[in-house]
Formats: structure tokens, C-alpha cells, sequence
């Protein structure tokens, strides 16, 4: 009895095999890829029709007539568009420069050492500029240099605003730099004192080459948040320190949306992800 | 001319912390390694042995006493001024660079020729067998391979004395067989004193000259691999390398470097020592399983029980017995006869040993 | 026997490496010099009365925050309590909720989805999340301001379906402040969130189905808590900027939907209050040093819980 095949319904041939059912996947929540895939598009979306709009030979910014580099020509021939460059690569450069120096100095005092009195105060500190909100930076900064101005007749020129800078830069090279040093191994640099290598040697010859991956990552992080600031540089700004994002916001007031703008800000965007995906690819390169 | 030991610690303390919240990891302790030797540091973890390994290398500071090498003192030099070379726990090799700057570093940093240098890195593979892995990098290297990196990158500077910290821990069995045999004909080969630091009872004991077993930061015992194992002096020693027995028992007396033990059971037996002991001194004493054996009940024995467990093991066969009184007792015989067991588990037996196999340890 | 004691250890050390101050002098200057003292100044600047053409005059009084909950009349000196300032801190403060809210409502999925992706996967999805974070803020809420403009793509979809006849008006309302917020802030919750479920223990996950729990309870019991450092860091880090922001509310919303962002910039401008914009900023600060507080102190909790 048991081995006799179990009676078929009608028109269902034997050779048929059922379907394995799916493997249970422990992770799988209902609906949440749906949400993640509408998420980075609605985020992307924006980004997107703003750039293609920057290739429309019309002036108009949202019915395409057809592909056009004009708006790029008028861009890169502009003046006004040259100086703010020269005056945001100026700022952002050299603040760059300062606060990836300081900021890795920074990390070296305060990454995998047994703590010292004052090391979290210090911490703080060095992330100061990340909790206080921009505005309040912004009005900050612009008392301090105005105060300095009226009183002491102390006045920098761009020199202030590449201070401003210089200063909310700190924390974003630090913060890499600090990651690369906590994942390097700390028995390195005593093996390099037992084979005779002095402190500044250890430093030269192990210590930095192996750091050098996260001080690029911070520079480039640096350098982005410098060149993209907007707030804290439209505040403090002089006459004829305007940057490119000041120009942006400038020709919104003066002339409108215009495709210009969408050309410029086509060619922002393009800085800061080449410079995002720098920082990624070396960031993700541990341990060499 | 007396040998000047090529290292010597005298009453070194290290406190880590301060006050109430310091550790005590090395508690005034004085040791002098010879010219030449394989020396272990054995303890478990925690014991102090890293500690002390630090200490010699200069990566710390002791908080009282003095480190001398080759009867000079050390203490103020930080480690890049110390003719002393450490292979590290996680070998530590410069990932940047390759096998052969890596070897090559420590004279570098002293200023040798180029050409000098490649000589030497040339002389250290062949040493370790890693002939034609120069242009290698760390990473494409197995864990063996980076250890014998690591080796030679020390031996290259031909330091006075070679300090190991754990170097097989990571390795796996086979790998590690290999490397002691390795180990031990390195140190033949170039003569450098070796100071190993290990907690595997078993590697100190196939490899060292001399073994200083420690425990919380004290030395407890120095000696060659037969003393600290047959003659254990203290109780730590004895349950820390092998199997032991513990027993008690009280002195009658000492004469001609015999001690009178009278054991609660009743029974009494003479044991060589060479300590001094007062009389009515109740002392514990250690035997080693492999030294006692089983007899009939009916013998004369010094101990009797029941047999609680027998495990057979091949080459030996161990039994439990609960000794009459209390306490428990492990007796191991050789398979001499293969598997037949001479005895059955619940049987009444007596134990036997020698007298010379009883240890009295110090309390 | 000779006792080096404490003395030599420090002195050792001091040889062997830099000290440390001088490592991060430069930067504690830096901050220190441009960063807390601008700081102490605004704080100065609120106490003091202001300038005719903008600046500050030195004399001590507390008008500037007087002024934030009550108006003086200049003739017959009576004071009336106006609630202008506080309705726009409100403004501000929903906005920024709302916004914390919807964020995590749906940057939790997606985070959570990126998480349980494949390692190889997971890359790709970290590096396309993180982009609009680092990109210029001013032109991601220019590309909004396109789509929901009159002109815009939006209505124009809408037009074109027929749903509608004139385009509507988003352009320039809360709504749109509210859109350009959420644009603006999204990855600012997606990324601690990844970063906390990243190292969830999905074995935990499996223990819960083994007795007998459905997905909806392992989410809501199991993953959700322990995700609670993620959550908590992502909420600060969209509510915080939120509450201040300026590029927002000045781009979307036209120049009569303030919000606290707009509101201490513009005393800087046209209105020449530097002390009211001073206090304001200093209330702005107040308030999110609160927030930053209680942060602290529930990060001190969850340690101790979660051991």
C-alpha cells in the first residue's frame, strides 16, 4: 500500500516538480527595499534633472529643447565667475592646507595613548565647531572681525574669511586622520624604537607613510566643506571676497534661475564627488 | 673571570596606576639570565612575564630596582638605545615595506651601507629559509612565513640578547612543532640569549635551558626543565607544569637529609630533602601521577581507596581514586601490557610510589 | 637598590615623545582664538545696545532679550507681550521635528536595507548615500527649488497628467521649506543609522524567530532597541542643523516664512540689531545645548544597560 504513488489529480503529469521553496532569509523586512530604492532616487532625482537642464540649449530650466554646451562657454568665460573661483580656491586651499597640518597634529596627541589629564576637554574642543549651529557661527565670526576691525583696525582681508574657514575645517580633516591612526597597529612604532629608529625617525619612516591615507581622506573632506560653505562665508565676507557659492546665490537674486547657474552648480557638484569618492577609495584601502 | 649574565633584573618592581587603582605587575623580582642560554619566562596570562620582557626591552620603566645588561644598567635608555631586539606577539612587520626593508630596518636606522645591509638581509633569509621572498610584501605572506620575517628582521642587528614574546602563539599545531625545533637550532647557531616568554607549560619544557615560572608577578621558581618538573618547590609550580597530586602529611623529624612523613592514614615513609624542617611541621607534598602505581588491595601500600574513573588513553591508561579518608588521587601507568586493564573501576587498591618521587613544598 | 619612582617615567617619557600640548596647541588656538572667543563676543553683543547703522554701542542693558517676548512702546513706555519671536522659534522647532520625524520614518528602512545587503553591495550603497551628504547644500536646495517652482517639474507633471489647471503654489509655503529640509537632512539620518545597524548581530534576529517571533515583533522588540544609539545620533544630527537653518527657509521659503536661521541673520542685515540677533543666537545655542546634553546623558544610560 505505502508504495503506490499517491493518486494524481487530473492533468497534472507526474514528471512535474515542485518549485523549492525559497530559503528563509532572516533579514528580509517587507517593504523596506521599496523604501530604500525610492530613497536614494527622490535624493538623487533633484541632483539629476538640475545637471541635464545644465545641457539645455534653451534658456529655459525645465523644457528641453535640445543638447547644448553654451551655458559651460559662458561660464568658463565669464569674469565674474573667474574671480570668485580665484577667491574660493584661495580660501578653500589654504584653509585646507592649515587644518589638515593641525588637524593631524591633533589626532597624534590625543589617538591611542593612555589618557592625560585634559585629553577629553581637548577632544571637545577640537569638535567645537561641529555642535554649534552655522548660523550662530556665522553672526559669531562676523562680530569678532567686525570688532576687531572697529577697535584694533585689525583687518585680514580674505585673510578672515580663510580663518573662518580654517576653523570649521579642523574637525572634518580630524576625524579621518584620527580613524586611520586608531586602526594602525600600535606595536609598529615600538618595533621601529627596538630597531633603533629614534622618535622623530618612528614618525618619518612608519608613522606617516602609513597615516598619509587618512590625511588625504581629511584634506579632501576639508577642502569640500571649505569650497561648498555658503552660510559662514556669506556673512562674513567683504566687498569683492565673494566665492563661487556666494556668485550662485548672487545671480538667483540678480537674474533668476537661469541655466548658467545650473552649469556652475553642474560643475560644483562635480568637484565635490570627485573629491567624496577620493577620500572613499582611500579611505576603504586599509591596511596596505 | 666570572661570566657577567647577559641579563640581569635586580628587586624589580613595576606599579601600573596610581595609588589604591595600581596594579602590582612585577613584585620585586631579581633574576640573572646567562650568556648564551634559551631562557623562559613561563607563567599564566597576567603573571608578569610580558611585563618583565617590556622592561628589558625599555618599552617601560621599572618603579624601583635596576635592569643591567651585561652588568651595565639600562633603565634610563629608552629602547633605540638598547642592544636588544624583540620579536613581537603579532610580528609586527611594517606592512609598507618589504620583507627585505623590513629585515633590513634596524641597520638601516644605524647607519649601515647599502651594500652592507643587502648582505646581511641575503645571510638572515637564508637563516630562516625564506631564501627568494626579498620583494614580498607582509601581506602576501603566510603566518609562518611573517614570523620567520619577524626573526630575522631581530637577528639581523646580531643583537647581545633576542627577547620573544609569545612568537607562536598564533601558529597552528603542526606549524608550531616546527618553529621550536627551529627556534631552539637558531639559537644554537648564532649563540644570541634567548629570553622566550610562553604560558604553555609544554613549550617551555621541549625548548629552554632554564624556566622562571611566575605568577602574579613574582618568580616563584628558576631552573632547568627536569628540576622545575621533578622538583617542584612550590605549590603553583607543581600544579601549574603537569599533572600533580597533592597530599599532606606531618614531619617527625629530619635526620641525614631524610624527613620522617607520618600520613593521616597512618602510614609513614622517609623522603629524601635537603630543607630544614621543625618537627609536629604539617607539609604539603607533590607527586607526579606517572610516579605512583596501582597495587592489589592486600599490599602493603601507604594509601588505599576505590578506583572512581579509568581513561584510557593509549599509550597510558589514568585512574581516578577516591582515597580512603578524603581527597582524590591520580595514578597514570603505561599501556606496557596494551590495552588489558589490570584493575576495574569500584575495586579497592593501594597506591604506590617511590620515595624519591615526593616533592615538599614550601608553604 | 635604586628608586626611580614616578619622576623618571615622567621624564622618560617626556624625551620620548613630543609632549602633547605641543601637538594640539595648534589646534586649541586656532578654535580657541577664532572659534569660543567670536563666541564670548556675540554673547558680550547681546547685553549691549545697538548701533544706529548697524554694530553695537557699548552700554549694558537687557533689551535685546527683553525684546524677544515684549515689545516697548517708545511713547507711552507700556510693554506688550508680542508673540512674533516665539511663534517663529515654534515655527522652527516644528519644522525641525517634523523633519527629525519623517527622516527617520524613512531613513530607518533604508538604512536597515543597506545594512543586511551583501558586504560587496553594501560599499556601493554607503558610497551613494554619502554623496548628497558632502555636496554644496545651497545648490541641492536650488535643484528642490526647481522641481516645486510654479515653472517647475512638478506642476508641469501635473499640468500635463490634467490633474490639475494652474499650477499650484509649493513653492515659497512651510511645505516647501519642509521638502527642502527633508532633501537637505535625509542622509544626515541614513548614515548613523546604517553605521548602528551595520553592527547589529543578526544572530540576535535568528534567536527571536527560533521563539517563535514574527518579523514585525523581531523588528520592533529586537533590532529597533538595539539600534537605539544609531537612532538617537541621527535624530541630533537632523534636528540640531534643522533648527538652525538658514539656506532653507531663505531659498524656499520667500522672505516671509522665517525661520530662527533666517531670523538672527537678518538683525545682521536690514534690521542692524546685532544685540537681539546676538541674544537670539545665544537662545538658538541654549537650546541645542540641551538637546546635546541629553544626548550625552542617554548614551551614558544605554552604556551601562547594554553593557
Amino acid at each position: 500500500m505505502a508504495e503506490q504513488a499517491l493518486p494524481q489529480p487530473a492533468g497534472v503529469t507526474l514528471a512535474k516538480r515542485q518549485p523549492t521553496p525559497k530559503s528563509f532569509d532572516l533579514k528580509r523586512q517587507p517593504g523596506f527595499g521599496v523604501i530604500a530604492m525610492a530613497c536614494l532616487a527622490a535624493l538623487y532625482a533633484p541632483i539629476v534633472i538640475l545637471v541635464l537642464f545644465s545641457f539645455n540649449a534653451s534658456r529655459s530650466v525645465t523644457r528641453w529643447s535640445h543638447f547644448s554646451l553654451d551655458w559651460y562657454a559662458s561660464v568658463v568665460t565669464n569674469i565674474e565667475v573667474h574671480d570668485a573661483a580665484r577667491n574660493s580656491l584661495t580660501i578653500s586651499i589654504v584653509a585646507t592646507i592649515v587644518s589638515t597640518m593641525v588637524a593631524t597634529a591633533a589626532a597624534l596627541a590625543t589617538t591611542r595613548t593612555r589618557p592625560w589629564p585634559g585629553m577629553t576637554a581637548a577632544y571637545t574642543v577640537v569638535n567645537l565647531p561641529l555642535l554649534v549651529p552655522e548660523i550662530v557661527t556665522a553672526v559669531a565670526t562676523l562680530s569678532f572681525f567686525s570688532l576687531l576691525a572697529a577697535q584694533f583696525d585689525i583687518n585680514f582681508g580674505i585673510g578672515n574669511l580663510i580663518i573662518a574657514h580654517t576653523v570649521f575645517c579642523i574637525p572634518f580633516a580630524y576625524m579621518p586622520i584620527r580613524a586611520r591612526l586608531e586602526d594602525m597597529d600600535l606595536t609598529l612604532e615600538q618595533a621601529a624604537a627596538d630597531l633603533y629608529a629614534t622618535p622623530w625617525r618612528t614618525f618619518r619612516r612608519i608613522t606617516l607613510p602609513l597615516l598619509t591615507p587618512g590625511i588625504t581622506a581629511g584634506g579632501a573632506l576639508a577642502f569640500i566643506v571649505s569650497f561648498d560653505d555658503f552660510t559662514i562665508t556669506q556673512l562674513v565676507a567683504g566687498p569683492g571676497q565673494t566665492t563661487l557659492p556666494l556668485y550662485i546665490w548672487g545671480q538667483l537674486h540678480k537674474a533668476g534661475v537661469t541655466p548658467e547657474v545650473n552649469a556652475i552648480s553642474a560643475i560644483l557638484l562635480a568637484i565635490s564627488i570627485l573629491l567624496v569618492s577620493l577620500s572613499f577609495v582611500i579611505g576603504s584601502r586599509r591596511r596596505t | 673571570m666570572a661570566d657577567i649574565a647577559a641579563v640581569e633584573a635586580r628587586g624589580v618592581t613595576k606599579i601600573f596606576g596610581q595609588g589604591q587603582d595600581g596594579v602590582r605587575a612585577l613584585d620585586d623580582v631579581s633574576i640573572a639570565i646567562r650568556q648564551n642560554e634559551f631562557f623562559t619566562l613561563l607563567g599564566p596570562s597576567g603573571c608578569g612575564k610580558t611585563t618583565l620582557l617590556r622592561l628589558i626591552a625599555g618599552f617601560e620603566l621599572p618603579s624601583a630596582g635596576e635592569i643591567l645588561l651585561e652588568g651595565q644598567p639600562v633603565g634610563h635608555l629608552p629602547p633605540y638605545e638598547r642592544a636588544v631586539n624583540t620579536v613581537f606577539q603579532s610580528y609586527a612587520l611594517f606592512p609598507h615595506m618589504t620583507v627585505a626593508q623590513n629585515i633590513g630596518f634596524g641597520l638601516e636606522m644605524q647607519g649601515r651601507p647599502a651594500a652592507e645591509r643587502a648582505r646581511r638581509v641575503e645571510e638572515m633569509l637564508a637563516l630562516v629559509k625564506l631564501a627568494g621572498l626579498a620583494a614580498r610584501r607582509p601581506s602576501q605572506l603566510s603566518g609562518g612565513q611573517q614570523q620567520r620575517v619577524a626573526l630575522a628582521r631581530a637577528l639581523a642587528n646580531r643583537p647581545k640578547v633576542l627577547l620573544l614574546d609569545e612568537p607562536l602563539s598564533a601558529l597552528d599545531l603542526k606549524l608550531r612543532k616546527e618553529m621550536q625545533i627551529e627556534l631552539k637550532r637558531l639559537q644554537h647557531e648564532t649563540g644570541i640569549t634567548f629570553i622566550f616568554v610562553t604560558h604553555d607549560q609544554e613549550e617551555a619544557l621541549t625548548m629552554s635551558d632554564r624556566i622562571a615560572v611566575m605568577n602574579r608577578g613574582r618568580i616563584l621558581q628558576i631552573g632547568g626543565p627536569t628540576e622545575i618538573y621533578e622538583h617542584p618547590t612550590e605549590h603553583f609550580v607543581a600544579d601549574f607544569i603537569g599533572e600533580t597530586n597533592f597530599l599532606e602529611a606531618e614531619v617527625r623529624g629530619v635526620n641525614n637529609g631524610e624527613a620522617a612523613l607520618r600520613f593521616p592514614s597512618g602510614g609513614e615513609l622517609a623522603v629524601p630533602t635537603a630543607r630544614a624542617i621543625a618537627q609536629g611541621t604539617k607539609v604539603s607534598l607533590a607527586l607526579r601521577p606517572e610516579r605512583s602505581s596501582l597495587v592489589k588491595a592486600g599490599s602493603p601500600a601507604l594509601l588505599t581507596g576505590r578506583v572512581q574513573n579509568i581513561v584510557y588513553f593509549g599509550t597510558d591508561t589514568t585512574y581516578y581514586v577516591e582515597l580512603e579518608g578524603s581527597g582524590s588521587f591520580t595514578v597514570r601507568m603505561q599501556n606496557r601490557e596494551g590495552a588489558r586493564l589490570s584493575f576495574a573501576q569500584d575495586e579497592i587498591v593501594g597506591v604506590a610510589f617511590a620515595p624519591d618521587a615526593v616533592q615538599i613544598l614550601a608553604d | 637598590m635604586t628608586e626611580l619612582g614616578a619622576d623618571a617615567q615622567t621624564r622618560f617619557e617626556r624625551r620620548y615623545r613630543v609632549s602633547r600640548w605641543a601637538l594640539i596647541g595648534p589646534a586649541l588656538v586656532i578654535i580657541a582664538l577664532f572659534g569660543i572667543a567670536p563666541l564670548i563676543i556675540t554673547f558680550v553683543y547681546s547685553f549691549l545696545v545697538a548701533g544706529t547703522y548697524g554694530g553695537v554701542e557699548w552700554k549694558f542693558t537687557v533689551e535685546a532679550y527683553v525684546q524677544f517676548l515684549f515689545d516697548r512702546d517708545i511713547f507711552s513706555g507700556q510693554i506688550q507681550f508680542i508673540p512674533d519671536y516665539l511663534e517663529i522659534f515654534w515655527r522652527s522647532i516644528l519644522l525641525a521635528g517634523i523633519t527629525t520625524l519623517t527622516c527617520l520614518l524613512v531613513g530607518f528602512p533604508t538604512a536597515y536595507f543597506m545594512a543586511t545587503r551583501p558586504p560587496s553591495q553594501r560599499n556601493l550603497w554607503v558610497f551613494l548615500i554619502t554623496i548628497p551628504f558632502w555636496t554644496n547644500l545651497l545648490i541641492r536646495t536650488y535643484a528642490i527649488m526647481l522641481i516645486i517652482r510654479d515653472e517647475g517639474l512638478v506642476n508641469d507633471f501635473l499640468l500635463w497628467l490634467g490633474l490639475i489647471d494652474r499650477p499650484i503654489l509649493i513653492l515659497y509655503t512651510n511645505t516647501a521649506i519642509l521638502l527642502g529640509l527633508l532633501y537637505s537632512f535625509l542622509p544626515f539620518m541614513v548614515l548613523p543609522l546604517y553605521a548602528s545597524l551595520e553592527k547589529l548581530d543578526f544572530r540576535l534576529v535568528e534567536a527571536a524567530f527560533d521563539l517563535y517571533a514574527t518579523r514585525g515583533q523581531a523588528l520592533r522588540r529586537i533590532v529597533i532597541p538595539l539600534a537605539r544609539p544609531g537612532i538617537i545620533a541621527g535624530c541630533l544630527l537632523v534636528f540640531v542643523p534643522g533648527l538652525g537653518s538658514y539656506i532653507t527657509p531663505v531659498l524656499l521659503g520667500g522672505g516671509s516664512r522665517l525661520m530662527i536661521g533666517n531670523l538672527i541673520a537678518l538683525q545682521f542685515g536690514t534690521s542692524r540689531d546685532w544685540p537681539f540677533g546676538s541674544a537670539m543666537a545665544f537662545i538658538l545655542m541654549a537650546v541645542v545645548l540641551l538637546a546635546l546634553m541629553l544626548y550625552a546623558r542617554s548614551t551614558g544610560k544605554s552604556q551601562v544597560r547594554h553593557g
